[in-house]
């Protein structure tokens, strides 16, 4: 089964440490070895994107950034046998930030893509 | 946390880091059996201990050094102590206690335990139970339902090749010995496969969980050998053939046939991870998984079953029964030959597999020369052959297909 999760977090002023993002490409590396990992990116800034809306019958586009306080930093799809799968990719993923870039906060959701175990006949 | 959840969080963290402690271990004490059965009552004090002192802040590294804890007892426990604890120290690279980690030979020990899990030794059975278990992480309750066989039956295959692979150590194949092992590996990963992708009885058409456990095999395999053709052959072959399993039911669960699926709910992201995988496996030389991977893709690129290059299909059959030939190989050629616009020839080469003891309670076999032959306007001996497949298969989704055929034929 597969999730995709979705890194939220401010994006900072100030680049993240070199360690980080050596620790994030080697945690990767891990996960692509391990067969879990499928596909993976990090995002730019909302800055650099646009919203479309659909309300009261009308398309507007608006261009980024968008108002929100987090911003979608990464994501990545993973193909496991159990939500707790996904969910400790996730957390050995935030434990790189807790442990190298100290003070930063963010969250991942962990969203499950719908796959045939959905759908039994 | 419950017991339950943290049961859970176990589960996932060997699933993640099973193999590779089980690896770790079986270096250790040289035994792929024993290793286990350390991994085993390492995770039994993880459920012991977790509830109540809350899950560790690195599970992997707290199960892999409790398991090299409980290998270093048992060595000591051992008879010839003295002797083992020299090899060990050896092995360990500077002693018992200076906290070597079991990370030394991470990809060394992996790749040892796969090609262990495949040896000669063993039955295919044995192979294919022992490289779930060892490799995927499944229970012998999950490989019994798997396989559809009683969880006795799957536990007494575990038992038996365990003990077959005892006298064999924890040893790398020879140079000599690696091509036809890692052709072994492949063959069972590629079993597995096929398992999944074709339950050959009972309603269930597909048992997708068994797909991807053979396709993470496979990524495992790619991450080990890099530069091995036939690894990425095997990958981007499962990885085209699995993004067709959204389209190979309908609604109502009933298979739909390659030239009927809805191809928009063909997977994406597989035919993207297949394409790439081919493209790398034909760089770097290619093979009989390459060739079939090279079919599948064919499919792939085709926006609609029209749009099928079945000459290329056909042609690269051609180069397939020459480096692989096999009965259903050449059935195979035969559909692509009549698609391709020859059923004529297809015919001939049907008909020429008909001393083929292999093929003689196949049902695909009638299925194929009944397509042809309605190619050829031959209904009614379509229509028979057709009945005759559809008595043949022990599925029945199939079943109903190929009635359903003879019935549109008359």
């Amino acid at each position: 089964m597969r999730y995709l999760t979705l890194l939220r977090g401010t994006h900072s002023t100030t680049p993240p440490p070199p360690e980080l993002m050596a620790a994030i490409m080697t945690l990767g590396e891990e996960a692509t070895k391990s067969g879990a990992l499928l596909d993976t990116s990090g995002l730019a800034p909302s800055a650099s994107g646009a919203r479309v809306t659909l309300a009261g019958g009308e398309l507007t586009t608006t261009d980024g950034p968008f108002a929100e306080s987090k911003e979608v930093i990464s994501y990545a799809v993973y193909d496991v046998g159990a939500k707790e799968e996904a969910v400790e990719w996730a957390s050995r993923f935030l434990k790189v930030h807790r442990d190298l870039w100290p003070g930063w906060e963010g969250e991942v959701d962990v969203l499950k893509l719908f796959g045939p175990e959905d759908f039994p006949m | 946390m419950s017991v339950e959840s943290v049961r859970r969080v176990v589960d996932a963290v060997w699933r993640i880091d099973g193999a590779h402690i089980v690896a770790g271990i079986a270096r250790l004490v040289n035994d792929v059996g024993l290793a286990e059965e350390i991994a085993q009552d390492t995770l039994v004090i993880a459920l012991e201990q977790w509830p109540r002192d809350g899950v560790p802040d690195d599970p992997g590294p707290w199960l892999r050094a409790t398991a090299r804890h409980r290998a270093i007892d048992v060595i000591r426990r051992r008879t010839r102590y003295a002797e083992k604890l020299r090899l060990f120290s050896r092995d360990a690279e500077g002693g018992v206690e200076d906290g070597t980690d079991l990370d030394d030979h991470i990809g060394d020990d992996l790749l040892r335990l796969i090609f262990t899990a495949a040896h000669p030794v063993l039955s295919t059975e044995g192979k294919v139970a022992l490289t779930l278990r060892l490799l995927g992480g499944l229970s012998t309750v999950e490989i019994a339902r798997a396989f559809l066989i009683p969880e006795a039956t799957a536990a007494q295959r575990i038992v038996r090749a365990k003990r077959m692979l005892s006298g064999v150590g924890f040893t790398m194949p020879t140079p000599a010995e690696t091509a036809e092992r890692l052709g072994a590996v492949l063959g069972v990963v590629y079993l597995i496969f096929n398992e999944g992708y074709s339950a050959t009885s009972g309603t269930d058409w597909a048992r997708p969980a068994l797909c991807s456990e053979a396709m993470r095999l496979g990524r495992v395999l790619a991450g080990l050998l890099p530069d091995e053709p036939e690894v990425h052959g095997l990958v981007a072959l499962m990885e085209l053939q699995a993004s067709r399993l959204p389209a190979r039911t309908d609604a109502d669960g009933r298979p739909v046939l390659l030239g009927d699926q809805d191809r928009r709910r063909w997977d994406r992201l597989l035919i993207r991870r297949g394409l790439a995988a081919l493209d790398r496996a034909e760089t770097l030389g290619g093979g009989p998984y390459t060739l079939q991977a090279a079919i599948a893709a064919c499919h792939a690129r085709a926006v609609s079953s029209d749009d099928t290059d079945w000459g290329r299909i056909a042609a690269l059959y051609e180069v397939l029964v020459y480096v692989r030939p096999s009965p259903v190989v050449r059935l195979n050629q035969a559909v692509a030959v009549g698609k391709a616009g020859d059923p004529a020839r297809g015919l001939r080469i049907v008909d020429a597999l008909s001393a083929e003891r292999a093929l003689r309670d196949y049902p695909q076999r009638p299925a194929v020369r009944g397509e042809l032959l309605a190619q050829l306007d031959r209904t009614p001996e379509a229509a028979a052959e057709f009945r005759r497949a559809a008595t043949l298969t022990h599925n029945e989704s199939e079943r109903t297909l190929f009635e359903a055929r003879a019935a549109e034929l008359g």
